[in-house]
């Protein structure tokens, strides 16, 4: 086995509205897949090294269902569980945790008041808040920070808020590329080979998966861990068929 | 024979939800608290923990937890410390400057050093490493790691690492980078896992079983 990389994680992302997992493309036109504890023990079964579950509609109507979902999903699954969407306080996180998860993703309410992340990992420990960005290309090499699915623009460089995110205490980044997402067309191999230069936490890549292939090309970046959704919810490949191609090929997978 | 009395402390810090859980998965309710006449009368203690050393440990202090933790430790009863709870069994920890943990047996907690060799081995080390059995073992019978195989991968979330002075307590490590780092270590009746089994998926279930096991024996 290759020892001189770490293992890459593989993590089957969840997209939950209302109490359904659902699924869309540029995180737009949702159709229902599934629900999230079925999906959640499967992808468990399957191998997956850990699972991220997001209310997506939450931070848009301030709907507080993530708690019910969360404390199903987590009931059967023995590995790590990141929830996100809507989360504005110390309390939402402490009940999120209570609920079941380990860490917490934040994405709209950190660039609202980028002061709530030190607060959050001072209380929680880094390792437990993942800031969360959708990242949109505006121009060739350049991205702007999106909230709710891609709707709301921040004004903010991807690669700069990715290192003020770090500065903060984030303890790690989902970086979605909203352009990739959905399309099954592969990573925005450049988005996430960049921030892997510009930050030194671990970074969990997503959006975009269509193939092994596409797993491949995003773990020989060095990256730490690759999120997808698409080619799990409709079972065109699972976990366990993702990490026996990676393997083959070299990339240090867990088994 | 009745399911054993466990307990897992309750002092603010920790996932409780995940390790009941896994407990239950084992089909035993543990119960969670921070009650001190309770902790008296467990068969064994599980103490948990993620976050700060010095914050961890002023939780305990300010439940007078700590000596009733050493009571216990005496009594020759099972202690199982997890992730911070593991940290916590050492002399000190150099984590945010030099705090005292509960000294049950004897050593350091520090920085996982820059694994300069490949940037790829970050800190804090979150993901799943691989267990080494310590080569001042002969075998992992009669330990936690009984019915483990050598390599199984287990999930961890630290940026500090556990040196005992003797390293006949360390029963596992890992390779990180260039870094050997500690996974499990033993002393007597306490055990401590730097990594969490109760989100390692089914091997770490079986970790925590066979604790469970040297328990009701």
């Amino acid at each position: 086995m290759n020892t001189t990389f770490k293992k890459i994680r593989i993590i089957p992302r969840l997209d939950v509205k209302g109490s359904n997992v659902i699924k869309g493309v540029h995180l737009e036109c949702l159709k229902i897949v599934g629900n999230p504890q079925d999906m959640a023990t499967r992808y468990y079964n399957e191998g997956a090294d850990e699972i991220i579950c997001m209310d997506i509609v939450a931070s848009l109507y301030g709907r507080k269902n993530l708690l019910n979902i969360i404390s199903e999903a987590a009931k059967n699954i023995f590995i790590p569980l990141t929830a996100g969407g809507g989360i504005k306080s110390i309390k939402d996180i402490k009940n999120i945790l209570r609920a079941g998860a380990d860490k917490v993703a934040i994405n709209t309410y950190a660039v609202k008041n980028p002061d709530f992340i030190p607060k959050a990992a001072k209380a929680f420990g880094s390792q437990c808040i993942v800031g969360s960005i959708e990242a949109k290309l505006i121009e060739p090499g350049k991205w702007e920070a999106f909230t709710d699915n891609g709707r709301e623009k921040t004004g903010l460089d991807v690669i700069k808020w990715a290192q003020r995110l770090e500065k903060l205490g984030a303890g790690e980044l989902l970086i979605t590329s909203v352009d990739k997402e959905g399309t099954t067309k592969g990573y925005d191999l450049e988005l996430m080979n960049k921030i892997t230069q510009a930050v030194k936490i671990p970074i969990i890549a997503c959006g975009g998966a269509g193939s092994p292939k596409d797993f491949y090309n995003t773990a020989t970046l060095g990256i730490d861990a690759i999120a997808a959704s698409h080619v799990f919810h409709y079972q065109k490949h699972n976990v366990k068929e993702i990490k026996k191609y990676l393997k083959n090929k070299k990339i240090n997978v867990r088994t | 024979m009745s399911a054993p009395k466990i307990i897992i402390i309750d002092y603010g810090f920790g996932n409780l939800f995940s390790l009941t859980n896994a407990f239950r998965f084992l089909g035993i309710e543990p119960i969670v608290t921070s009650s001190i006449s309770n902790i008296k009368t467990a068969d064994a203690l599980v103490l948990p923990g993620v976050g700060a050393f010095d914050d961890g440990m002023m939780g305990l202090k300010k439940k007078n937890l700590v000596k009733p933790i050493l009571d216990f430790a005496d009594s020759e009863k099972n202690l199982l410390g997890i992730c911070l709870g593991m940290q916590f069994l050492f002399d000190y920890s150099e984590e945010f400057g030099k705090h005292e943990g509960l000294s049950l047996i004897s050593g350091a907690v520090k920085r996982i050093p820059d694994p300069k060799q490949n940037k790829n081995y970050k800190i804090p080390n979150i993901g799943w490493s691989e267990l080494n059995k310590s080569k001042h073992l002969k075998s992992w019978k009669n330990t936690v790691l009984s019915s483990s195989k050598e390599g199984v991968e287990m999930y961890f979330v630290h940026s500090y690492v556990a040196l005992p002075e003797n390293k006949k307590n360390i029963l596992a490590s890992i390779n990180y980078g260039s870094n050997i780092i500690t996974a499990v270590v033993q002393k007597n009746n306490i055990t401590g896992l730097q990594f969490h089994p109760e989100k390692s998926g089914p091997e770490g279930l079986k970790i925590l079983k066979q604790w469970v096991i040297q328990i009701s024996t």
